[in-house]
């Protein structure tokens, strides 16, 4: 078809190509939905009912709302975190294991495109589950939203910093013990350590100190300032590391595809 | 035009192993090509390079006159690649997977459905569009390799054995298929182990061997070349020595078994007579290797093991 070879076509091809890549994230999504929908929402049930419900009772009141509110929005964010990541490295890892990375890499896309297409996997189940999340946490809670926008924003550009980093863990990933390290090792600490579960007034001085170099602290406190209008960081800088974050990692991601780290001989 | 245009190609590995040491070759547009060489050759890495599998450490490579280097995307959009190893998802549908490739080429959804069932129907896939691909047959998933690197119509089709492991009604199928397809302009190379496979579709060959081309010319006149074949014998009694067979070179493997290395010229009849007249009865014969393999030898043989010239 030597139409696709005209030099115009270069930016059709890429937004079909883009589209197709999206619309074979989200029939992964759909098809294996008894592990990428119903077990986050399962995790949420049971944080909500147990850290909540049952102890949260006990806690009281935490910045001044009931615990209950408190930590929806992380445990919201937390979800997004995960499912994003997950979804990204298995996707990327199993079609690299699989050999099927390579009906890409033989294709007209440039890596660039490729990476925004995985990012929009990732966004898509992030957002999805981090939606049926916030409907569990409804049952439980009332959530007020004070600021929609820095609800929006945040929770788009953490989804997009985890896609990355799922793509990151799965480029340099050989086999299938190597994508359960990072997210064991690494991003369960930081995101428990992130201020899902406690405010950072509650930490001593050198610990609260130290939980400023961990982002996940800046994305889980502008979120939940979107919802309560409560953060422990300023919502600016929040909303700043984040976006340097997002960068950063796009431009490493693509930067190790086009050198061919991981896909290439 | 050419459809493929190669200059001074050259690869090493990360772990120091020179699977290409400056390759040389041009492919005109419409013929149909073949490229062989033994196992480790550089066959597989030479297409690897052209499908963007494989980095080269040196070298030019222009498809339909588009720099690899300079001009990526557009020399891609024109290649379809069947890989040696199944390499879709197994746990997609048949349909699924050839219609997706089609989106990665830019094909609209709607254009990349009719395409996909057009290649499926020609391959005789199209009642297994529903199936998911594990649940083939290993003929079946070469097949459907084929439809998914033709359904965006690439101009130069690369092929890396393809008919490896598939029956012989099946093999030769393909082979007519491939030949259609050719007929109707599209420029095919393909590796391949089955010499009479490139006798019955190729026009002209590059046979490489430990990253050099070391004979490029028409399949015809390499055939020629080949004057030599080595059949082992087996005897009903022992045998304790054979006798003079001339203008032969002949060897006792064991007691019931013989090589004997015939050319062209020569007649099996002198050997049958000569054991005939010992009184040693021949009671089976066979090729001692392909004649694929023969021809490497001999070429490999004449060309020396280094320093060989193109």
């Amino acid at each position: 078809m030597s139409e696709f070879t005209h030099p115009g076509a270069g930016a059709r091809v890429r937004w079909v190509g883009f589209q197709t890549i999206v619309r074979r994230e989200y029939g992964r999504i759909v098809r294996i939905w008894g592990q990428t929908i119903v077990p986050p929402a399962i995790t949420a049930t049971l944080y909500f009912v147990i850290f909540g419900s049952l102890i949260g009772r006990r806690v009281g009141e935490m910045d001044g709302v009931s615990y209950l509110q408190f930590i929806a929005p992380g445990l919201i964010m937390m979800a997004v975190i995960t499912n994003s990541f997950g979804n990204v490295v298995s996707s990327f890892f199993g079609a690299k294991f699989g050999k099927h990375l390579e009906e890409l890499l033989v294709s007209p896309l440039p890596n660039w495109l490729i990476v925004l297409g995985y990012v929009a996997g990732g966004l898509m189940r992030g957002l999805l589950v981090g939606l049926l999340v916030t409907v569990v946490a409804l049952l439980f809670t009332h959530l007020p939203i004070r600021h929609p926008g820095v609800i929006v924003v945040s929770v788009i550009l953490t989804s997009m910093v985890f896609s990355l980093g799922g793509l990151l863990n799965a480029i340099f990933a050989r086999n299938f013990d190597h994508i359960s390290w990072f997210p064991t090792f690494v991003l369960t600490p930081l995101t428990y350590l992130g201020g899902v579960f406690y405010s950072m007034s509650l930490l001593p001085a050198w610990a609260e100190g130290l939980s400023h170099v961990n982002p996940i602290l800046y994305m889980v406190n502008a979120f939940r300032y979107g919802f309560l209008g409560i953060s422990d960081v300023s919502v600016t800088s929040a909303l700043l590391v984040t976006v340097v974050a997002a960068v950063f990692m796009y431009a490493l991601v693509v930067g190790l595809l086009n050198r061919g780290t991981g896909i290439r001989d | 035009m050419k459809a493929l245009s190669i200059q001074g190609l050259t690869k090493t590995y990360r772990n120091g192993v020179q699977a290409l040491r400056g390759i040389d070759l041009d492919v005109e547009e419409g013929d149909f090509f073949a490229l062989l060489g033994p196992n480790g050759a550089g066959k597989t890495t030479t297409i690897g390079i052209l499908s963007s599998l494989v980095t080269k450490s040196a070298g030019r490579v222009e498809v339909f006159a588009h720099d690899l280097d300079r001009d990526l995307e557009l020399a891609k959009s024109c290649i379809g690649l069947v890989p040696q190893e199944i390499n879709f998802n197994m746990f997609e549908k048949v349909f699924t997977i050839v219609v997706n490739q089609a989106g990665f080429y830019g094909l609209p959804l709607d254009i990349a459905r009719a395409q996909a069932e057009r290649y499926l129907r020609q391959l005789q896939l199209w009642e297994k569009r529903d199936a998911i691909a594990r649940s083939l047959s290993g003929g079946m998933k070469r097949r459907l390799m084929i439809a998914r690197a033709l359904v965006h119509e690439p101009r130069l089709l690369i092929l890396d054995e393809p008919t490896a492991g598939v029956d012989i009604e099946i093999r030769r199928s393909m082979w007519d298929f491939l030949r259609e397809i050719n007929q109707r302009g599209t420029t095919i190379i393909l590796t391949s182990h089955y010499l009479e496979e490139v006798e019955n579709l190729c026009r002209n060959v590059a046979i490489i061997d430990r990253g050099r081309i070391i004979e490029h010319d028409r399949v015809s006149r390499i055939i020629r070349k080949l004057n030599q074949e080595t059949f082992v014998l087996n005897f009903r009694d022992e045998v304790p020595a054979l006798p003079e067979l001339p203008g032969m070179v002949a060897r006792l493997i064991d007691a019931h078994t013989a090589e004997v290395e015939v050319s062209k010229e020569q007649s099996l009849n002198s050997i049958f007579a000569a054991l005939s007249a010992s009184g040693i009865e021949v009671v089976s014969m066979r090729n001692k290797v392909n004649r694929l393999e023969e021809l490497f030898i001999r070429l490999v043989e004449a060309g020396g093991r280094e320093g060989m010239p193109k």
